[in-house]
């Protein structure tokens, strides 16, 4: 088998962006991902996601996420079984590029957020959100 | 630092005399001699603010005994820094003498004798009379309440909070933040904040349906003290709706949100603040984290996780203050603010020993009088504990309070497993005294108090407790939700605390036969302070009555049962 040499930078990219992920991702994960940035590198900065650290409700907890700027974010839940969230998408009329939403999730894991900019480039933001039984409340 | 000398004061007038005093009655009155209210009070006025401090009261109006814990693993960059620091090393680590006053107050070791020596300690009614005094120093001094306070006591259940409430505000409090209060039911704590005659503050209590500051409660309030304009920004407990029932308070949400903390800071800045205080009950790590990555704040009154710290902490340009609980000591923090900024500060923390300060009379009638209605059910005497057994709680695992619950629940409710609650409050019993239902109350008592009995698997059992032990050994100190570990009965386990979720926990034990928990076999588990709605069973304070009255005298053995690793 041979690359030609768009396949091979993409590929390297791809190896890049896995290891700035400071997470260890499942290939559902690494699919949506590809899918948005079509492999390109992701980086950091410029993107703020909210989230509890633990939630109240692992069934519906407030997620936000701001990029000034951004033209498109999508947020994952790492750890679901369906990681995909949604992709919040801002045209140029936009006031502000942020977006709350809540999401379930079926136990601890990191959420991601990845912003498009204006340019083409990608940044990320993520978290862990801890999902426990609770009580014993000092 | 000023603090350490201020407060050693006491001390080692004491440590003056102990040697030649021995325990009992004697003993008790040598120290009523040596320590006097003026030392103990003995402070040069500083600077032109003064802060005074009062956190975790858990309805404790009268003196108690107050064992502080033997047990306080730090985690992360936490690890080996107060508070989680304890006993000997604490004593050396603030140079507190060995048998002093201090040592009794502050540390675990030696408390049945020493308490012969130094009384008890707290009683709202000493409070008053500290405050009044620190208010004849200065008049206009802020006094605030970190919470913790509606909650924990007999009256306090049967009155859902009124007598904490009625005698706090006669020591006219500024302002107040929460925790325990919300499970009075939202409901109540509306009623009892429309009538306060002080803010209830949190920045962080929340509308749970829309996600939007909650409008019971103020981010913030503003006062003008000494000339200076201060700010002080209440933080409620972040983790309400984990750790206690969140169907009691449906409508409220929670959570640390330190984006919005410095929202506030930058704001109160904007309006002219002069000094920003943050009345927390975050609970000391918390704090920490949150005071390194908030800028702006000056001082922190933290609260929630019990420790009483002879000095401030100091993170960047904020310091820490811990007031310790149930009423063993206030704080007193002087400020100096000029041009707009806090320039230096006094600190002291003040230990209320029950014989030596005086109570304020009208507080004291006025206590009585919310007891009154009570008075003869809480003074009976349901047993004794024996000469070799000193009942309490406070720790990261069992306390001798939690074996004996434990034991009551496996003995009245014919489980094969108990599990009993890791909270931080429940005064003492020392040796040979008699256990009255108040002070059962006292460490039970609580609105979801119902003792179920249920059937776990082996698996589900190991699964909570890796669960509870992540909760309070995840080394983020925003990820730690609360409590102590869960308490057990029955059962023991070797826990490494250094391991992630899902590996801390090993060698479960079947304690009266030796077996390993089969995580595939179903055991019968009873357990009291469900966070789930609709819980059945008896409450858990007739329970552990029905058990002590069998017993009689009540001794519990040492707890060998949990083997800790990597602490």
């Amino acid at each position: 088998m041979t690359f030609n040499r768009r396949q091979a930078l993409v590929m390297s990219m791809g190896a890049a962006a896995a290891a700035v992920l400071p997470l260890r991702l499942s290939a559902a994960i690494e699919d949506n991902i590809a899918a948005f940035t079509g492999g390109a590198e992701i980086g950091e900065g410029g993107i703020t996601l909210t989230a509890p650290e633990i939630a109240e409700n692992g069934n519906t907890v407030p997620v936000s996420v701001s990029a000034p700027g951004a033209t498109a974010i999508m947020i994952l839940a790492a750890g679901n079984p369906t990681p995909a969230v949604g992709i919040f998408h801002f045209g140029p009329l936009a006031g502000a590029q942020s977006a709350s939403t809540r999401i379930r999730l079926a136990g601890t894991q990191d959420v991601i957020a990845i912003a498009q900019m204006p340019d083409g480039s990608f940044v990320q933001a993520s978290q862990e959100v801890k999902v426990t039984i609770g009580g014993c409340g000092g | 630092m000023i603090s350490r000398r201020d407060f050693l004061q006491a001390s080692m007038a004491a440590s003056a005399i102990i040697g030649a005093s021995g325990f009992g009655q004697w003993g008790r009155l040598a120290a009523q001699q040596a320590l006097t209210q003026d030392q103990l009070l003995q402070f040069e006025t500083f600077g032109n603010v003064s802060l005074i401090h009062l956190t975790d009261l858990h309805a404790q109006l009268k003196p108690i005994w107050f064992r502080e814990p033997e047990i306080n693993i730090g985690m992360g960059d936490n690890r080996g820094a107060v508070p989680h620091v304890t006993g000997a090393d604490f004593r050396r680590l603030y140079g507190i003498d060995d048998g002093s006053a201090s040592h009794y107050a502050l540390t675990y070791d030696d408390f049945a004798a020493l308490g012969q020596t130094y009384g008890k300690m707290g009683g709202i009614d000493r409070v008053a009379t500290v405050v009044n005094a620190i208010r004849a120093d200065r008049p206009d001094a802020l006094f605030l309440d970190g919470g913790d306070t509606w909650h924990g006591s007999l009256p306090c259940y049967k009155t859902e909070g009124q007598d904490v409430v009625n005698v706090m505000n006669a020591l006219r409090p500024d302002a107040m933040t929460f925790h325990w209060e919300f499970t009075l039911g939202s409901d109540r704590v509306r009623e009892i904040i429309g009538d306060l005659p002080f803010d209830a503050l949190g920045q962080n209590i929340f509308d749970a349906e829309w996600d939007e500051p909650s409008e019971d409660f103020k981010p913030y309030s503003f006062f003008e003290r000494g000339g200076v304009k201060i700010a002080v920004i209440g933080q409620a407990f972040p983790y309400m709706p984990i750790a206690n029932p969140g169907w009691m308070f449906p409508e409220y949400s929670f959570g640390i949100r330190d984006e919005r903390m410095q929202e506030m800071v930058d704001e109160v800045r904007g309006m002219g603040a002069e000094l920003v205080v943050c009345l927390s009950h975050n609970g000391f790590d918390v704090d920490k984290k949150m005071a390194s990555r908030v800028q702006g704040i000056d001082v922190i009154l933290a609260g929630h996780t019990h420790d009483a710290l002879p000095e401030p902490v100091l993170v960047g340009e904020t310091i820490i203050i811990a007031s310790g609980s149930n009423g063993k000591f206030i704080s007193r923090v002087d400020l100096d603010v000029r041009d707009g900024r806090m320039m230096g500060f006094r600190h002291k923390l003040i230990p209320i020993f029950s014989d030596v300060i005086a109570p304020d009379a009208e507080v004291t009638a006025l206590v009585e009088a919310e007891h009154a209605p009570f008075a003869d059910e809480m003074a009976e005497v349901i047993g004794t504990t024996d000469a070799d057994t000193l009942l309490y709680r406070r720790g990261n695992f069992n306390g001798s309070w939690d074996d004996l619950i434990c034991d009551a629940l496996i003995s009245e409710r014919e489980a094969d497993i108990a599990m009993s609650p890791g909270v931080r409050w429940g005064p003492s019993i020392m040796p040979g005294q008699d256990i009255t239902r108040e002070d059962i109350w006292n460490v039970t008592s609580m609105t979801y108090g119902k003792a179920y009995r249920t059937e776990m698997t082996g698996e589900f059992i190991h699964t909570i407790l890796e669960d509870v032990a992540d909760n309070l050994f995840n080394p983020d100190p925003y990820y730690q939700q609360g409590g102590d570990m869960v308490r057990l009965g029955g059962l023991g386990y070797t826990i490494d605390v250094n391991q992630p979720i899902g590996s801390r926990i090993s060698g479960l034990t079947m304690l009266k036969t030796g077996e390993t928990l089969d995580p595939a076999s179903t055991y019968v588990v009873a357990g009291w302070a469900s966070v789930n709605q609709a819980t059945e069973g008896p409450q858990i304070w007739d329970v552990v009555e029905n058990h002590i009255r069998k017993q009689d005298t009540v001794s519990v053995a040492p707890n060998t049962s949990v083997k800790v690793v990597g602490a």
